[in-house]
């Protein structure tokens, strides 16, 4: 049943930090966050991690294990074996606060640069009406956690600092996505993802839709359908000229 | 090594990743594959030779379109006897930018040829990242062009597996290996291209109310079925494309003979 | 005090869950400088985790649902002790409040009509929920989060800064409402982040702290339910009624140890789960009140054909309101019946197909699967009882949620009355919103009216920081989280689903030796990010929360909804007309009895007699002869 657990943690913060070795018990079904929240209980009461739900639906335990993005509250134990030594580091693109804790900013920052649903503007609430077809696309994006794995994980701002500035990242590229796609919404969406949000700077090479817990299909469903709405404005002459034509949007 | 994962303020951590796995795999083997090919395909393409076999053509050389080419394997000569290199020259570009654009191949040379990056949450070692904005990887927007050439090839590679269905005298009613062969590399060429995701976008996914057009948003539908397993299809009709290029170069070169079913 | 942080603004609001949200975008909208604060990031709040929808009479599924059907259904759920403004407000008003959810961009399930899908649950008539799969309180919370944003984007268009009429301060603790004579002054606190202190000017602040649930060893609360509100009120001298009632909800995981109490879903039930204890035998048809018993049905024949022909069968006992279930498994286990870990099986496979489960229950799904190894497609879940909701909480003045303290508001979990004895599922996302709403616009028009405005007195600011550093000067070595796991042991234990008065005044003693304790707390290490210090500063509300619960059961001698009284088994109809009232004293609480206002005769008119007899004393119905039939 219960073993002693091997596992490196990083502790430090923006100055600089290391990985601390501890040994501790593990049972049955548990994830790594019991394991975490049983070495602040008993090794080091002040080890610094943010958590809420434990139940996969808030997002806030996001950090990496065994160098990879995860929640600590989704990783079941049962994937190691008894004698792995489970690494533990806080999430690698953000600015680290403390221990397992990152500043997260960066992503509420770009989240104000997407410009907010605008529905017709003579459409009274309790007027709306939708075919469950129309919103089961936008549905799939809003079932975004907001853990901000994929915004750790992706290689643009990851390994590129310097990209921060002109690149939103797969959960607000995504939100872009699911606002273009709301049957309601007014607003043209389509020229701001490729400028403003950087959609250009997307390879495509889909880590964002590999971490997410919520197993949303960023890239072939938010990403993909993106772009080829850029290539039909800016890409394409043939809808270019189309759309002149028939003056369609 | 990047300014990236170590930059300012980020958790000093210093190594490149703390994956445990064999992340350098899938791409090892991506790149193995894609290798292989590339260098089987322009060994081929540029060989000239072996390519037909009636009623067998190589799809590499579908559809063959200049003067010099093996009589029976073209009718339509469009390129004058100037042409002197091997008439699948004239054609390849077309596949092969189907494929060189391809949402799913831009991730796999992404990963395995640049290494941008080269698996999840593992450092890149380029100092500069522009994505897709600047030339040349910017034309990689025009996918949707090389689908509709696809398209029209997919097409030719039909009518050259049905003819297979005719034997080297014309008449119908024959079928060897071969024929099953150049079928088989049919359906898997319409798979892939229907998969792609530019033929989900022109068939449905561009519009915002899919309840106003119900026949587009059951062909959607359909194509997005297809297209969660474009993976799957690029490379299968990727080893079949090359196959049924050996098979017909091997029964050409009378290294074998093809089977007769009847 | 020269490190200390100075923010002011109009309103405060504590909390960013759905009603703080609520309550913020309102003030803001009435034009006043709104501050949130909440202790973790902004989107994360608690409300995430609610499940199966929103309640509202709209009617979308059933035509015949209006409001007074969803306030009947309201009444009967909470036995009838709610505060009926609050119930009649919350019924008429929900519909409005969902609707408004559109235009700020969520994205309901639809009816082949386009309309809002609405699905059947506990204690409700009609099908009524208005639901997005079974993940409903994301939707909500991300949708008002996204609506804080726009105002914050017009804002920025406006004056060039986003923050200049709505704030958010996320992971920041309020430890203390600050007061200038009786009026709300503003509140102190600290930065999770550095453990800086925070001073917070503001003539009105919103509680919208959510719950207790996190003084109970199994619950499906999160982390940040450890009742800051309730005892920030209590501290600040407003009352708290029915703390006594506390929901248990019937279906919590079991198994694994590490996930005991997280939710499952009453959706699952609403949308065909039965329970059945380790015999096979579906239970809850033993167990269906005599006040219940002509509108559920007597067998599994009848039950069965409800879900395809509601209008001419009665519901399944299954969509019991949640206090009969949680008490009906509770018994089951007990008497032996229960399954391997201690709870009964919920069996969602056998109803519907795998595809239509996974489409309906998506979360659920994954819940089981990633966290149990349990397929609900194909086999039974094991569930079990867990704290999930307190009915109690300030005691709020229904029109404004303003409590007795001149500018202190209350909304959602926090407040109390509007639930009675037990609140149905679906409820407590609309009661957010209806009252998250009303908080905002009492609390803005409050401050529009102030001639002058309160100041925060220094004597009190220097008292706040002071406790709130004692942890770190503590000797003792008692460690917070073994405190912690302690109270939580003595509340399940013994102030948990089934009370008696020899358990409860154990409950007191052992709350009143951890108290002892909890003052000699002692934290390692420094003030930045610090858990174990915060989980000590939380350690006080709890405790005092706690007493609160413990003292308020012992004193009800009857049983009603959450509260169940071994030695008192039956429901009185006295006690219905008597709430208990918790007030802070120097050195702990007192509760005392008040009576209830009487409920008003057009509202009383929507009920059958025969109904209001099984609830209402002789006394109540005399003169009432005319109504109903």
């Amino acid at each position: 049943m219960g073993y002693q657990g091997r596992f490196r943690v990083w502790r430090g913060d923006a100055d600089g930090g290391e990985l601390r070795d501890f040994t501790v018990e593990v049972n049955e079904g548990e994830v790594v966050l019991d394991v975490v929240h049983r070495i602040q209980a008993t090794q080091a009461p002040d080890l610094a991690v943010r958590w809420n739900c434990k139940a996969g639906k808030c997002g806030s335990c996001s950090a990496e294990i065994n160098g990879r993005p995860r929640l600590l509250c989704m990783t079941r134990m049962s994937v190691f074996t008894e004698s792995e030594t489970v690494t533990v580091t806080p999430m690698r693109a953000f600015p680290v606060i403390r221990d397992l804790v990152t500043d997260v900013s960066f992503n509420y920052e770009k989240a104000r640069e997407v410009p907010s649903f605008s529905p017709p503007e003579d459409l009274a609430p309790g007027d709306y009406r939708m075919s469950q077809v129309d919103v089961a696309r936008s549905q799939e994006f809003r079932k975004c956690i907001e853990c901000f794995l994929c915004q750790d994980t992706c290689h643009v701002v990851r390994d590129h600092e310097e990209n921060k500035a002109s690149f939103a990242g797969p959960r607000f590229l995504m939100r872009v996505a699911e606002l273009e796609m709301h049957p309601l919404d007014t607003a043209d969406r389509v020229d701001a993802a490729q400028s403003a949000h950087g959609l250009g700077m997307c390879n495509i090479t889909k880590c964002c839709t590999e971490v997410c817990p919520e197993h949303i299909k960023i890239t072939d469903n938010a990403l993909i359908p993106m772009k080829e709405r850029v290539a039909d404005r800016r890409y394409d002459p043939v809808v270019w000229l189309g759309d002149k034509i028939f003056r369609r949007r | 090594m990047t300014a990236g994962q170590d930059a300012r303020g980020r958790a000093e951590i210093g190594a490149r990743t703390l994956r445990t796995d064999r992340w350098w795999l899938q791409s090892a083997l991506t790149a193995a594959a894609l290798g292989a090919f590339v260098v089987y395909a322009t060994f081929r393409a540029f060989a000239n030779t072996a390519y037909y076999s009636a009623p067998y053509v190589s799809p590499f050389y579908s559809p063959c379109l200049a003067a010099n080419c093996l009589p029976g394997s073209g009718e339509l000569h469009l390129v004058g006897q100037w042409w002197t290199l091997s008439p699948a020259l004239l054609i390849l570009v077309f596949p092969l930018g189907f494929r060189m654009t391809c949402y799913y191949y831009r991730k796999a040379y992404y990963r395995a040829f640049w290494a941008s990056p080269p698996a999840c949450a593992v450092a890149e070692p380029h100092a500069r990242y522009s994505g897709e904005t600047r030339f040349p990887l910017i034309l990689n927007n025009a996918h949707r062009y090389f689908f509709y050439a696809g398209l029209v090839f997919n097409v030719i590679l039909t009518y050259d597996a049905v003819i297979a269905f005719r034997d080297a005298d014309g008449e119908w009613g024959h079928a060897g290996l071969g024929t099953l062969v150049l079928l088989a590399n049919a359906a898997l060429l319409w798979l892939y291209s229907l998969s792609c995701h530019s033929c989900r976008h022109v068939v449905g996914g561009r519009l915002k109310h899919f309840s106003r057009h119900p026949l587009r948003y059951r062909a959607w539908t359909w194509v997005s079925k297809l297209n969660g397993h474009h993976m799957r299809w690029a490379w299968l009709s990727l080893f079949s494309v090359a196959f049924a290029d050996l098979y017909v170069s091997l029964v050409a070169s009378g290294t074998i003979t093809d089977p007769r079913f009847f | 005090m020269p490190e200390l942080e100075r923010h002011e603004f109009d309103v405060l609001v504590i909390g960013a869950g759905g009603a703080g949200l609520r309550a913020a975008i309102e003030a803001r909208e009435h034009g006043v400088r709104t501050a949130v604060v909440c202790k973790s990031l902004f989107g994360k709040a608690h409300t995430v985790m609610a499940e199966g929808g929103i309640a509202a009479a709209m009617g979308n599924a059933n035509a015949s649902d209006d409001w007074r059907v969803h306030f009947r259904d309201t009444m009967r759920g909470g036995k009838f002790l709610n505060n009926w403004r609050m119930a009649e407000l919350h019924a008429r008003e929900a519909p409005d409040r969902v609707w408004e959810l559109e235009t700020y961009g969520a994205l309901f399930d639809r009816t082949a009509d386009g309309r809002i899908s609405q699905r059947n649950f506990g204690g409700h008539e009609y099908p009524r929920l208005a639901h997005v799969g079974d993940r409903t309180g994301l939707e909500l919370i991300r949708s008002l989060q996204q609506k804080v944003v726009s105002l914050q984007q017009e804002d920025f268009a406006r004056t060039g800064d986003h923050e200049s009429a709505l704030r958010v301060f996320a992971e920041c603790t309020v430890t203390d409402l600050l007061l200038d004579g009786d009026r709300i002054a503003g509140a102190f606190g600290y930065w999770r982040e550095s453990g800086r202190f925070v001073l917070f000017t503001a003539p009105a602040v919103i509680l919208a702290t959510g719950g207790i649930g996190k003084s109970f060893k199994v619950t499906s609360n999160s982390w940040e339910y450890t009742g800051d509100g309730h005892a920030l009120a209590l501290r600040a001298g407003a009352s708290l009624i029915n703390m006594e009632f506390v929901q248990f909800h019937p279906t919590g995981m079991v198994w694994p140890p590490s996930v005991k109490g997280i939710l499952v879903t009453e959706s699952v039930r609403g949308d065909g789960g039965v329970l059945r204890n380790s015999e096979g035998s579906r239970f809850m048809f033993g167990y269906v009140p005599s006040v219940f018993k002509d509108k559920y049905a007597d067998d599994e024949a009848e039950a069965d054909r409800w879900y395809a022909d509601p209008e001419n069968n009665r519901r399944p006992p299954e969509l019991l309101p949640r206090d009969e279930v949680a008490r009906a498994i509770n018994s089951e286990v007990k008497a032996g019946r229960g399954s391997e870990h201690g709870g009964v099986f919920l069996d969602v496979s056998t109803r519907l197909p795998a595809e239509e489960i996974e489409r309906r229950l998506p979360s659920m799904h994954h819940q089981f699967k990633e966290l149990a190894d349990v397929d609900i497609t194909a086999e039974p879940m094991e569930v079990g009882p867990t704290c999930h909701y307190v009915m109690g909480g300030v005691e709020v003045d229904p029109d404004t949620a303003a409590s007795s303290v001149p500018g202190l508001f209350a909304a959602g979990e926090v407040s109390g009355g509007m639930h009675g004895s037990n609140r149905l599922g679906g409820n407590s996302l609309s009661d957010l919103l209806v009252f998250g709403r009303r908080a905002g616009a009492g609390a803005a028009e409050y401050v529009r009216t102030l001639t002058t405005r309160p100041v925060p007195p220094e004597q009190a600011l220097a008292a706040a920081e002071h406790t709130a550093l004692v942890p770190f000067s503590g000797a003792s070595g008692e460690n917070p989280y073994t405190l912690h796991v302690e109270l939580q042991q003595a509340m399940n234990d013994l102030v948990g689903i089934i009370r008696t008065a020899g358990e409860m005044e154990r409950a007191l003693e052992r709350l009143a030796e951890l108290r002892r304790r909890a003052e000699a707390v002692t934290v390692e290490g420094h003030r930045q990010f610090n858990p174990g210090w915060h989980l000590a500063l939380d350690l006080r509300n709890m405790l005092l929360v706690s007493e609160c619960v413990a003292r308020a059961a012992l004193l009800r001698t009857e049983s009603r909804g959450g509260h169940t009284r071994d030695d008192h088994p039956r429901m009185d109809p006295d006690w219905r007309r008597t709430l208990l009232v918790c007030r802070a004293t120097a050195d702990g609480v007192t509760v005392t009895e008040q009576p209830q206002v009487p409920i008003r005769d057009d509202l009383l008119a929507l009920f059958e007699h025969t109904e209001l007899q099984k609830y209402l004393t002789g006394d109540e119905l005399t003169g009432r002869s005319g109504t109903g039939s």
